[in-house]
């Protein structure tokens, strides 16, 4: 149940939104041209990643627009959240943070380089 | 003197003082012995006085209202409150299960996986004794008649924990201007502070907060469990509300930042016998001593690894009729102030020993204690029996980090005094306090003080350093971590219960170790230590030193298992909340359904819709009724209420266009006052909706859509046209509930229209099948559409809502002498089966292509492109072997086929190929006879061929035919 921020609404429930899945696969202009298998390609082939992800979300429990946004989906952080048509931000040198921080052991709860204190 | 209250426990009667838990208020009374164990049964006493409780679990109130496994020490008592103990029979004193006991050395950990593995056969059996066996508490039978709530609430600051540290916070937070929510978990506020005699700073802070509750954005809320802390500090916390109409509520907190000061909770020692009544957490022990005068407390004996149970010692040591025996310290020797003053006073120290054993019962009566060697692996020398008849026992403190890591923080590990602390936080919190592993009083006053300042900079907020507070300095010396009590006998044939409420043994950890778990997460599955409904608030971090202490890895190394919600259990009331009955989900009515209801109407529910099923006269069932309404509708007029169809209003420049791209076929040649039948396909090429559009004006359409699809398909066009087609110009309109829609059906269909609209010419050649046409009908203006989907001539009204029921009713006035009959969904789907027409979700089911549905007379070849099409030709979907619409007729015209029953060309033993299946299955009046439709494999090549419908005692035969069974050339229509 994390914030999302409508572009048009401000920040709301996750719960008023619904995630569309992986943004920017533009529907191809030109369907007859392809092969089998590009239509496939477009039709099913989607990324789910851990780490950081282009997601289209919509505002269905509010003001019904679509919309753009980078989530880190291991942690749930909201990066960007931009228009539909608008480029996806360049994402450099962010390694995909996880809130465990990706200890092998246990539930991840426990920090293994522990110096500080 | 507080107010008397009585109250009841496993039937006999007792009474309490107003403040009391029920825990309090039975030791009070001198009972100990609360609950049996769950896989032992052994007897069992309370060991805490909060939220950890692992033993004192009862059954509280009986009937509608009962609720299990409710922990005594959090319950407040009320006049004539009624508790139960749980797991015994016939009862606790006296418990028939307790032979498991006896039998204890053959139920190791994993003795289920191990025992009722063979024959397989026999697992149901297995499975219903096992059954039988567990669970504690017993649920309700009936319907709960209280209330639950929830309440939502918004604030800059939560603080979790009214103990010193959360107090201290709040004060400084309190005078800042900011809306700040403070839950505390019990009925005071105040914590550990209420145990102690020598710091009066809590009342001062107690009595200033209480005063400012609820005023300038400043709330405090009692008896409340926050349990759970999730994304982007959401917090839900559990407040009870006991005997009262409103139970529970759950409060659902969104909070700018959460400061977490939830304490921390004692630690148990690991030593043989250490479960029987009478034994207890040494602070726990001072709480009720200081709140209650136990009776039969006589003699005490206090067994720790740390200095804080000194503190017990001494309380105790001033209660005139106690006497303290000694306090047993495992460690060498302690400077510790309060080690000290114990010393001071008198009090017999046994440092260097432990509690070996310990002897009663149903109730401790002694303990045997022993030196012990060098490195305190083993009992050495002469062990002494000390009577008594309260053991308290310390083993240190566990911060309570639940929260901060369901927040996904990041914990570090002390090794000093073997705490698990916050390190890193995820979420915007801070801990300060006990569950930061701060734990002397003047160290959490400072590290709050410090802190709330740094908090407040956050909010551009200056702190009041007038404010400020300290406290004398307490000295505590070192603790030394025994994770397991040496004991005289095998290791075998001790019981040093770890986790207390599932019966797990150190004996039960060390097997696991033998038989090669090595994870954490693992051992706690097998073992089932801290699974139980406590999730081993006492008892987990034993078991984790156990597992180092056996295989040698070090604690950190090891990691702790994952905290997970909720914290303390929560009722399912609680968490349905208002939500039940009625209020479950949103029922859609129409504007007629009260007619519906009126006239006897069984109801169907299609999504959130109440549609009438079908309309009974007298005694008559579903079948009769459904024959009547289909018969009448083919002979006389039927009527529907075809409300709830979709109904999406498509305007702008751009709309044929629009519909040219979403729809099969093509749109842009459609006459304005005329309709078109249209699919719509996923792009994977499979059909999701049909439905008529109607052109109402050269950029105005008006679409109909399936009842079930109306909100989907909605998404689905918004979808495309902003994020696929920004530059078509349409505007989307839901405008299915602004119109009531009444079908009227049949030969005298024309004639019931020309009585409701006396002035038009409803003759074919003027409004002729597929048109539109507005028209007015006693002043209110209707969209009127010759459409069908029943095979006879039929007008559909669209009707202002506040409109339908009046002119629904008019049509009964009017139609009377052509037998106007009301027919439901049943008999819709009977009428367009026997024309054939496919209802989308049955005839369909995301993998069938208008071409499967030989409908592709309705796929436009001449357009370049529309969702779907590209699809229409993969490699799978042009596959001469798919599944296709077909008609099936049974040999015997009596036997209706069952909706689902596969089909087969050849009976052979099973498994048999399957061709196809039937999608719909009717007794069709008309034809006298029963009719089906079916996807068949290469089925509109196959028609004439007989098949068959395997079902468990007989094959029926059928023939494949064309679906359309009556009036194939649609002469009805224009009749």
């Amino acid at each position: 149940m994390f914030l999302i921020k409508c572009p048009y609404c401000g920040e709301r429930d996750q719960s008023e939104f619904n995630c569309g899945g992986e943004a920017h696969i533009v529907r191809p202009k030109n369907p007859p041209d392809l092969t089998d298998d590009q239509w496939a390609d477009y039709l099913f082939m989607r990324k789910n990643i851990k780490g950081i992800q282009f997601e289209r979300w919509n505002h269905s429990n509010g003001c019904r627009r679509w919309f753009n946004v980078t989530r880190n989906t291991a942690t749930d952080e909201i990066l960007k959240i931009y228009n539909m048509g608008e480029q996806p931000p360049i994402v450099t040198g962010i390694a995909p943070k996880t809130p465990s921080g990706e200890t092998s052991i246990g539930s991840g709860n426990i920090s293994t380089s522990y110096t500080k204190k | 003197m507080n107010k008397k209250i009585s109250f009841t426990f496993d039937g006999k009667k007792y009474s309490g003082f107003e403040g009391d838990t029920l825990a309090s208020a039975l030791i009070r009374n001198g009972v100990f012995l609360v609950g049996r164990s769950f896989k032992y049964h052994r007897p069992r006493g309370m060991i805490s006085a909060g939220s950890e409780e692992p033993n004192a679990i009862i059954q509280l109130e009986s009937g509608e209202i009962t609720e299990p496994n409710v922990r005594a020490t959090e319950i407040k008592i009320y006049e004539g409150l009624n508790a139960t103990s749980q797991n015994n029979w016939p009862s606790l004193n006296f418990d028939l299960g307790s032979v498991n006991d006896l039998f204890s050395r053959f139920f190791p950990s994993g003795f289920y996986y191990k025992t009722f593995m063979w024959p397989p056969k026999y697992w149901e059996k297995y499975e219903y004794l096992i059954r039988q066996a567990a669970g504690l508490g017993r649920s309700p039978t009936k319907d709960d008649p209280h209330q639950y709530e929830h309440f939502h609430y918004h604030c800059d600051i939560l603080v979790v924990g009214g103990g010193i540290s959360g107090l201290y916070a709040a004060k400084l937070l309190a005078k800042a201007n900011l809306k700040v929510l403070i839950i505390e978990q019990h009925p005071e506020l105040g914590g550990q502070c209420l145990n102690t005699d020598s710091f009066k700073t809590h009342e001062v802070l107690i009595k200033e907060l209480e005063e400012q509750n609820n005023k300038d954005n400043f709330k405090i809320i009692k008896n409340s469990t926050v349990f759970a802390y999730m994304h982007s500090n959401y917090l839900l916390a559990c407040q009870k509300i006991n005997n009262a109409k409103i139970r529970q509520i759950i409060w659902k907190i969104r909070a700018t930042k959460v400061v977490l000061a939830t304490g921390s909770i004692e630690r148990f020692l690991t030593f043989d016998n250490n479960d029987r009544p009478g034994i207890m957490l040494a602070n726990s022990a001072r709480k009720y001593q200081n709140h209650c005068s136990a009776k039969d407390i006589k003699k005490i004996v206090i067994f720790t690894n740390n200095d804080t149970a000194y503190q017990t010692a001494i309380d105790f040591f001033y209660k005139q009729e106690v006497e303290v025996q000694a306090v047993i310290d495992v460690r060498k020797n302690s400077n510790g102030d309060l080690a000290k003053k114990a010393e001071k006073l008198g009090i017999k120290i046994f440092f260097n020993h432990a509690v070996i054993d310990t002897k009663g019962r149903k109730k401790i009566n002694s303990v045997i204690i022993s030196e012990l060697d060098e490195s305190l692996d083993k009992a050495i020398g002469r062990s002494k029996k000390l009577s008594c008849d309260l053991l308290c026992v310390s083993g240190g403190w566990t911060p309570t980090v639940h929260l901060f890591s369901q927040s996904k923080g990041i914990l570090f590990y002390r090794e000093s005094d073997a705490t698990f602390i916050p390190d890193k936080s995820f979420q915007n919190e801070i801990s300060i306090g006990a569950c930061n592993g701060t734990f002397e009083l003047d160290e959490i006053l400072k590290e709050t003080y410090s802190k709330i300042s740094g908090l407040l900079t956050e909010f551009g907020k200056k702190i009041d350093v007038k404010s400020r507070i300290n406290s004398e300095k307490i000295f505590y010396d070192k603790l030394k971590h025994l994770w397991i009590v040496p004991s005289n006998k095998h290791f075998g044939r001790t019981k040093m219960f770890v986790d207390f409420q599932n019966d797990v043994t150190a004996k039960d950890i060390k097997l696991a170790l033998r038989e090669g778990y090595r994870s954490i997460e693992h051992i706690k599955r097998y073992t089932t230590t801290g699974m139980a409904t406590d999730q081993g608030k006492i008892g987990n971090i034993n078991a984790l030193g156990i597992i180092s202490d056996l295989s040698g890895v070090p604690i950190h190394k090891l990691g702790t298992t994952t905290f997970r919600l909720p914290y303390t259990p929560v009722t399912f009331g609680a968490m349905a909340g208002r939500h039940i009955k009625e209020f479950f989900d949103v029922e859609r009515t129409t504007p007629m359904h009260q007619w519906h209801v009126d006239c006897g109407a069984k109801f169907e529910d299609v999504g959130q819709w109440k549609r009438a099923w079908y309309y009974p006269i007298e005694n008559e069932g579903i079948l009769q009724a459904v024959n009547r309404e289909v018969k009448a509708t083919r002979e006389g007029i039927g009527i529907l209420d075809a409300s709830t169809l979709g109904k999406i209003d498509v305007k702008g420049r751009d709309a044929s266009e629009f519909l040219n791209r979403v729809y099969t076929n093509a749109w842009s040649k459609l006459d304005i006052g005329k309709c078109r039948y249209g699919l719509m396909l996923g792009d994977d090429g499979m059909v999701i909706d049909d439905g008529v559009t109607s052109r109402l004006g050269e950029n105005h359409y008006v679409m109909t859509t399936t009842t079930g699809n109306a909100a989907s398909v909605m998404s689905k066009l918004e979808d495309w046209l902003q994020t696929e087609w920004p530059e078509l110009k349409v505007y989307l309109t839901s405008v299915t509930e602004q119109f009531a829609t009444i079908s009227i059906n049949g030969p005298y269909a024309p004639k019931l229209m020309n009585k409701l609209c006396p002035n038009h010419d409803f003759s074919k050649d003027n409004f002729p099948h597929m048109s539109f046409q507005n028209i007015g009908i006693d002043d209110v203006h209707c969209r009127v559409m010759r459409i069908s989907f029943t095979g006879e001539m039929c007008y559909e009204i669209n009707v202002p809502s506040s409109y339908g029921k009046a002119l629904w009713e008019k049509c009964f006035d009017l139609g009377n002498e052509y037998n106007i009959t009301p027919y439901g969904t049943e008999a819709m789907h009977v009428l367009r089966a026997e024309k054939g027409f496919i209802i989308v979700g049955q005839e369909t089911d995301g993998s069938v292509t208008p071409i499967d549905l030989d409908m592709s007379w309705i796929v436009s070849k001449k357009k370049y492109d529309f969702i779907g099409k590209r699809a229409l030709y993969r490699s799978d979907t042009i596959r001469e072997d798919r599944k296709q619409l077909v008609g099936i007729l049974t040999k015997d015209p009596n036997e209706i086929l069952e909706e689902g029953s596969q089909l087969v060309e050849k009976i052979t033993p099973v498994p048999m190929e399957m061709v196809g299946h039937v999608t719909s299955s009717y007794y069709s009046p008309n034809l006298g006879r029963s009719i089906a439709l079916a996807l068949v494999k290469e089925g509109i090549k196959k028609k004439g061929l007989k098949i068959y419908a395997p079902m468990p005692n007989k094959a029926i035969e059928v023939e494949i035919t064309n679906p359309v069974f009556i009036d194939p050339s649609n002469e009805r229509l224009s009749a």
